[in-house]
């Protein structure tokens, strides 16, 4: 029994200390923002166009992007075919390497040389120093959240129900809208939210290829670096304040669990 | 007609080795077999989920080993159901209804006929979470039955209910073969076998054993599995020797000793003997009959069953004889009593 006691309390002090570890820096930061500070900063043009801006290429990175990705997920969740641990490897990688590097690569492919940049030019796209590009950035480090979390999502569907479902006379596309994505949706839209989030705060790829129009984390950056922190940090809060805001209501709005019964 | 030809197929760790049968319009084929047997595996194969990789399906003379899932007119019902969670009642019994022509009010109506039929229309609208076992497997049928299959495929459909529930979902299970839908189903209990089928199918280890009626099946087991697994009792391993053979007799030695004659030649030096019950005969004093085969024993427990009693007498070898419950209160037949047992040659069977 003390034993047990022992154990319990060491396992409050860790979790408490990881718990306290996350919310400290992110609560002192909103608490140090002064009410003043908050209201001259909502009021700057620059600090809204910047949040607009990154909540804007965050979902549209995560609509075309996390969207096309679907297909990719379930087939890796329900197929077995040669090479698909390198392609789950594959997708992982913007995770593992360093945005920076990551932006760098993105322009080598994306810059006004490449084939890709000069398509986007004759269509009137941009990619450096362009929204397009910043999108592009965004969905590169981003993607692996939401293929990973919808694999999984669709995983976890027990084929039988799609089997079930073909036996009643169902189409596959059938079988996949009415079955499948509904039953793996809470996942799907937990990853694209993770991706629509990541995409939020990514700062070393987007600032390799676009410093202008500035997203909101290389605002913060820019006024730390030529302002200091007093003036940084306003802006910080605030974008802290307008994620959690979205990503809360996101997660509470993405669906309801349902228990396959046995 | 449905005929089933050397079907080979495998399954994770499952395999199907030859296996081929033949069923009539509204048969109904019970396929007994252990877990792990490749019952549902050829279940899965006649609709049309797993590829075989060997062997044809005929039906009214038509192949249709490779017709897609979506044609082939097997309505499958798995043993967890496979209901939809996230459809209630209603939208999981009209699924096979959509995009079959029929307008959204003949969809409904559809889905009620035979909610009704399957009594489940005061479920309707409640999701599959909460159902209980019946009224989920009384779902999963009528949500087969709404895509009208040509033969209904059953996996364990009783097996996770109570006897009342069992007994309920039997009775709909015969109304609808006896509507003319052909039924198979795959069970590993033997008396759901013998109360419901037409036909049986014995499967061990991915062959099939025996199949025919089920009193062919169970009065003349082929094999060792078969009696067993069919509940008969009194199997015993017997040696014999040429020099057993005595006035058109054969006379076969048990592991404990015990001498059993039987009629037919068992063909090799060891050899599974088997007597029903039912043919054994208990008294009190050795009887001057034609039963060659007599044992003195003492009776070890008793059984009351819903057709008799059942009797264990240890005679050297432990013996287990159905006799009625008047002859109990007869003879006074309680355990530790003596007993003889009488059964004639003709009785033992070979397996």
């Amino acid at each position: 029994m003390l034993k047990d006691w022992r154990t319990q309390l060491v396992i409050i002090f860790f979790s408490g200390f990881i718990l306290l570890f996350i919310v400290a820096p992110i609560a002192g930061l909103l608490l140090r923002t002064s009410p003043a500070e908050y209201a001259t900063t909502i009021q700057d043009r620059e600090v809204i166009s910047s949040i607009g801006l990154t909540l804007f290429a965050s979902m549209g990175a995560t609509i075309i992007f996390g969207i096309l990705s679907v297909p990719l997920a379930y087939i890796l969740a329900r197929k077995n075919f040669p090479l698909k641990g390198l392609i789950n490897g594959i997708i992982d990688v913007p995770v593992v390497i360093p945005h920076s590097a990551a932006g760098i690569a993105l322009l080598g492919v994306i810059s006004r040389g490449t084939w890709v940049g000069q398509a986007g030019e004759a269509a009137g796209i941009s990619f450096v120093g362009g929204v397009a590009g910043i999108v592009v950035a965004m969905a590169f480090v981003s993607l692996p959240f939401a293929i990973n979390a919808a694999r999984d999502g669709f995983a976890a569907v027990p084929e039988k129900l799609e089997k079930a479902a073909l036996n009643l006379g169902a189409s596959p596309q059938r079988v996949f809208f009415s079955i499948s994505l509904p039953l793996a949706k809470r996942s799907v839209i937990s990853g694209l939210v993770m991706m629509w989030a990541r995409g939020l705060s990514e700062f070393g790829a987007v600032i390799i290829i676009a410093y202008h129009p500035m997203i909101t984390p290389i605002l913060i950056w820019e006024r730390f670096t030529s302002f200091g922190l007093s003036y940084a940090r306003p802006v910080a809060a605030i974008f802290i304040l307008v994620c959690l805001a979205i990503f809360i209501t996101m997660r509470v709005l993405s669906g309801k669990r349902y228990h396959v019964r046995n | 007609m449905l005929e089933i030809k050397n079907i080979n197929a495998r399954l994770g760790g499952f395999w199907l080795k030859n296996i081929s049968l033949e069923l009539e319009p509204g048969d109904y084929l019970t396929v007994l077999g252990l877990s792990g047997a490749g019952k549902t595996v050829l279940l899965e194969v006649l609709a049309g989920l797993v590829k075989p990789e060997a062997g044809e399906i005929f039906l009214n003379g038509k192949d249709i080993s490779h017709q897609s899932i979506q044609k082939r007119p097997f309505g499958l019902v798995y043993q967890d159901m496979a209901l939809f969670p996230h459809m209630p009642v209603w939208k999981n019994i009209a699924y096979a209804l959509k995009g079959n022509g029929l307008s959204g009010q003949q969809q409904q109506d559809k889905a009620l006929e035979l909610a009704r039929l399957t009594q489940v229309e005061h479920l309707l609208d409640r999701h599959p979470g909460t159902l209980s076992g019946g009224e989920a497997q009384r779902v999963a049928l009528a949500r087969t039955l709404a895509s009208d299959p040509e033969v209904l495929l059953l996996d364990e459909p009783l097996a996770s209910l109570d006897v009342k529930l069992r007994q309920e979902l039997r009775e709909l299970l015969k109304k609808i073969n006896q509507s003319g839908k052909t039924i198979i189903h795959v069970t590993h209990d033997p008396m759901e076998a013998a109360t419901l089928s037409k036909k049986i199918a014995i499967i061990e280890k991915g062959e099939l054993i025996q199949w025919g009626k089920p009193e062919d099946v169970f009065r003349n087991p082929v094999s060792e599995f078969v009696a067993r697994f069919s509940g008969i009792k009194n199997i015993f391993l017997c040696g014999f020797k040429k020099s057993f053979e005595k006035n058109g007799l054969y006379h076969g030695l048990t592991k404990n000793n015990i001498t059993i004659s039987c009629l037919d030649e068992p063909g090799k030096e060891t050899a599974h003997l088997m007597i029903p019950g039912e043919d054994i005969i208990v008294s009190e004093e050795k009887l001057e009959t034609s039963a060659i085969n007599q044992y003195e024993g003492i009776i070890n427990e008793l059984y009351f069953l819903n057709h008799g009693v059942e009797l264990i007498i240890d005679a050297g070898e432990i013996f287990s004889v159905i006799v009625s419950k008047r002859s109990v209160e007869k003879l006074g037949l309680d355990p530790g009593k003596k007993v003889w047992l009488s059964f004639k040659a003709s009785a033992v069977k070979i397996l």
